[in-house]
């Protein structure tokens, strides 16, 4: 048997209130900080996944987005580093598509089956971003969602599936193109994603003989609000009962991540012997029948996405967001340039910073981050075991508040935090009200972008406030 | 080990302005303070054996000054050492002399901070040009402004509390400015004037604040037996301490950002040295490295002038003032003067120097016999402190 053995997600902190957009909107979408991409984001929902479990049976991670912030560099080698998976993965990139989610379920899931992995993660993470103005902007939420797909301890297997493939110019972003766009709504809706979605279901079932009152719950992606009702319906289930919520007017449509949340977010209720159908789109569609087993009340995290969803901050405004995404530019004028960091030394100082490996003496047993060749306590050289400070709880030891380094982390936390176990940095409070800072907070890392020059961001980690208590 | 103790005298002094100087170069600067040093000494540029440039930003290679002083075939070191570059260049210039190896040293130090277009104080990273760039990038403020928020979690002040004691550190060094003709802000504030100042990193605002200036301050120094022979009323040093520190800060995760280290040790070698066992009663004068309130109240307590946690209390009840126990930045520190990295150590220099010779007027203290000048240079990861005891000849 083979399917999902661990689920995770991530569903960032920050919501705009659509009415900020424009009066008449209603709801909510969920939107990713200034230091977050679909990088960062998967690397929240993957560590979330692991859970501070034993990585060396992963053997692929498979990272799908449509929004990864590199045209030419991989991304699932930098997350995979950051979430201290093995050097020795197959890490695939699976852009440019809302359906990667499922393409990558599905090839992991044909990773572990043909003996090549014996676990593959997966995990799908987009920030699409969306014109001002235009619905896509209204649309769009940001998150991500990760699985384990292995053959031990199953909780979720999976049985079968069906793709459809069909080429159509409904949605795009073109090479030098900063916004997603689309051909008229109706086109795509009806022509593009009912009917290949249906296509795709409408496969399955006949492939299986499974007919639409055998299943417990239809996760479907859908393009808005509404659209996802009428496939339902018209693929037989009751949009009320079978349904699982889209969640659409508390984060948005997040694109390749959409349906994969949507599935952690059904298996907070599901129960042995369920059978869950799971539906993606994009340029065709993936139906997948999935089966719960007898493992689903062992499974970690079935709240995740509850939570997530629970713990939030609301932006302030509309322009806040559009400083965020940097559709307004507000670089200092008289500010020093940014440099590049340099590749070089990124590339040699890596254990301290993408995997955050922070070093223990092991003569004297002083923990200190960034790693040393000499201990600072007791002068010994070179030896040092590795401490993995990306799972340890951090306190705030003493901080403060800058308001004239940036615009949009303002005021910039610029803090001395403390670790559990040992070992300190100098780093700042991310995801943050002010009004909660004070020394002897409880903080956690979260990897972010620290800022980008000539088309290279610098990421690394952070602090936040504990989110899920 | 006998150390540099009266080995070492200083015949003359020059400084220029601090301020915007928008209409100087760093070859005015260089020129004015170092000119004022030889008239000073009554020396001319040509009795110069050896230089010390003390330089942060202001170019490389030591010939800088040789060039800008026309000085024919001498050797210059250039010196950096980030905040502390000026006193520095002074203590190697010192124990060139004390070893014999040069009669009559010239040191200068200089910056020139203002042509950059840039708003701020230099970045706060100590590495080379290429390098990660992990560390936060903020100013100098938001580095020190931590150690404020520490200060006052530990002593029990609240930030009301805490923010009006650094007001009267800043309203205290104001009114010694005022009295400086060359600093760039020679203004009175007022304590409810600092604390409504707009905030740069809290709880630190611009009065807790020091400028970026540009400045240049110049020395020169020989043996008491060359300046005696010469008729000089001359300054003796009495003591020298330095000590850079091994990143304790971020890697120990003990230190505790409410003393500097590097200020405790850098201060004992001085006093060891100068035979000072009680600070707070023997040292008459003091100018430290204010770059922030805080630094000078922390600075208080590690160079011994005020108990663990009780520098805030001498503040009110004015120890530090002019007219109190200890004055401390009688020139208005660099909280008035900026802060010419270069430029700084040698600036405090030329305060304790003339305040020993009795030249400073209207902030003039009463017969001062010890003079003490206190330079911090780093980021919260790494300091250097350098620290000279000058004192009267018996």
């Amino acid at each position: 048997m083979i399917g999902i053995t661990s689920i995770g997600a991530y569903v960032p902190v920050w919501r705009l209130d659509k009415s900020t957009i424009a009066r008449h909107l209603r709801g909510e979408k969920a939107v990713a900080n200034f230091d977050e991409d679909a990088i960062t984001m998967a690397v929240a929902a993957g560590m979330s996944a692991l859970d501070g479990a034993d990585r060396s049976d992963i053997g692929a991670l498979y990272f799908a987005s449509a929004s990864s912030p590199y045209r030419e560099k991989m991304a699932a080698t930098l997350i995979g580093s950051a979430m201290d998976l093995p050097r020795e993965i197959r890490a695939v990139d699976m852009s440019h598509s809302t359906r990667g989610g499922t393409a990558a379920v599905l090839a992991a899931m044909d990773s572990v089956k043909a003996g090549s992995a014996k676990q593959a993660m997966v995990i799908a993470s987009d920030m699409r971003p969306g014109k001002p103005g235009s619905n896509h902007e209204q649309n769009f939420g940001d998150g991500a969602a990760s699985l384990v797909i292995g053959d031990t301890d199953v909780a979720v297997s999976i049985e079968d599936s069906y793709s459809v493939s069909n080429e159509m110019m409904d949605m795009w972003r073109g090479e030098d193109e900063k916004y997603v766009r689309s051909w008229e709504t109706r086109f795509y809706v009806t022509q593009g994603y009912m009917k290949t979605v249906g296509e795709a279901i409408g496969g399955l079932m006949k492939k299986t003989g499974i007919k639409p009152q055998d299943i417990a719950k239809a996760v479907l992606y859908s393009p808005d609000g509404r659209s996802v009702a009428g496939l339902a319906k018209s693929m037989g289930f009751d949009p009320k009962g079978q349904l699982q919520d889209i969640l659409f007017m508390q984060m948005g449509n997040t694109g390749t991540a959409y349906c994969l949340q949507l599935l952690v977010a059904a298996l907070e209720d599901a129960k042995p012997g369920d059978k869950i159908l799971l539906a993606s789109y994009g340029n065709g569609a993936d139906a997948i029948l999935l089966q719960v087993t007898d493992n689903i009340d062992k499974l970690k995290n079935k709240d995740i996405m509850n939570r997530m969803l629970e713990s939030k901050k609301q932006v302030p405004d509309y322009i806040t967001y559009l400083k965020w995404r940097e559709i307004l530019d507000t670089n200092p004028q008289h500010a020093r340039p940014t440099p590049i960091a340099s590749a070089t030394n990124l590339w040699r100082e890596h254990e301290g910073i993408i995997p955050f490996h922070g070093q223990k003496c092991t003569e004297c047993g002083h923990v200190e981050w960034p790693p040393q060749r000499i201990c600072s306590k007791c002068q010994t050289m070179d030896k040092f075991e590795t401490v993995r400070l990306s799972e340890k709880r951090a306190k705030l030891f003493t901080h403060s508040k800058d308001v004239i380094t940036s615009q949009v982390d303002l005021p910039l936390i610029y803090s001395v935090v403390n670790f559990e176990g040992g070992g300190r940095m100098i780093t700042t409070v991310t995801d943050k009200d002010v009004k909660e800072i004070h020394n002897g907070m409880d903080l956690e890392p979260t990897f972010r972008k620290l800022f980008h020059s000539e088309g290279h961001t610098n990421y690394f980690w952070k602090t936040m406030p504990i989110r899920l208590k | 080990m006998s150390g540099i103790r009266d080995k070492v005298a200083i015949i003359g002094m020059g400084c220029t302005r601090f301020g915007e100087l928008w209409d100087m170069s760093q070859e005015d600067l260089v020129i004015d303070a170092c000119f004022e040093a030889f008239e000073d000494a009554g020396i001319e540029s040509k009795d110069i054996d050896a230089c010390w440039l003390g330089t942060v930003d202001g170019g490389n290679l030591g010939s800088r000054l040789t060039r800008i002083l026309k000085l024919q075939y001498v050797p210059v070191t250039r010196v950096e050492n980030l905040c502390a570059t000026g006193t520095d260049a002074f203590r190697n210039a010192c124990y060139a002399v004390a070893a014999g190896a040069s009669e009559m040293a010239l040191v200068c130090g200089v910056e020139k901070l203002k042509d950059t277009g840039y708003e701020g104080a230099l970045g706060g990273s100590l590495d080379a040009e290429y390098q990660s760039r992990i560390e936060v990038s903020v100013g100098p403020p938001t580095m020190f402004g931590v150690r404020a928020t520490k200060y006052f979690e530990t002593y029990g002040l609240t930030p009301e509390k805490g923010k009006e004691i650094l007001s009267k550190i800043a309203v205290k060094n104001h009114y010694n400015g005022a009295r400086s003709s060359k600093a760039q802000f020679q203004k009175e504030i007022t304590v409810e004037q600092a604390i409504k100042a707009p905030i740069i990193a809290a709880p630190l605002g611009i009065f807790d604040c020091c400028g970026v200036t540009d400045g240049s301050a110049a020395a020169i120094i020989t043996t008491p037996e060359k300046a005696k022979e010469m008729g000089k009323d001359y300054v003796l040093v009495k003591g020298l301490g330095m000590c850079n520190n091994a990143a304790q800060p971020i890697l120990d995760d003990d230190y505790d950002f409410i003393h500097f280290h590097e200020n405790k040790i850098s201060a004992q070698r001085a006093y060891d040295e100068a035979g000072i066992t009680n600070p707070r009663e023997e040292v008459d004068v003091a100018i430290v490295h204010d770059c922030f309130t805080i630094t000078e109240m922390i600075v208080m307590e590690d160079l011994q002038f005020s108990k663990e946690g009780e520098a805030w209390k001498d503040y009110e009840e004015g120890f530090f003032s002019l007219d109190g126990g200890l004055p401390v930045n009688s020139d208005g520190g660099l909280k008035c003067f900026g802060h010419p990295l270069g430029a700084t150590g040698l600036r405090m220099l030329y305060e304790i120097y003339n305040q020993l010779k009795g030249r400073c007027g209207e902030r003039q203290l009463k017969d001062p016999k010890i003079g003490l000048t206190h330079n911090l240079a780093g980021n919260p990861d790494c300091y250097c402190v350098a620290i000279s005891i000058l004192g009267k000849p018996e």
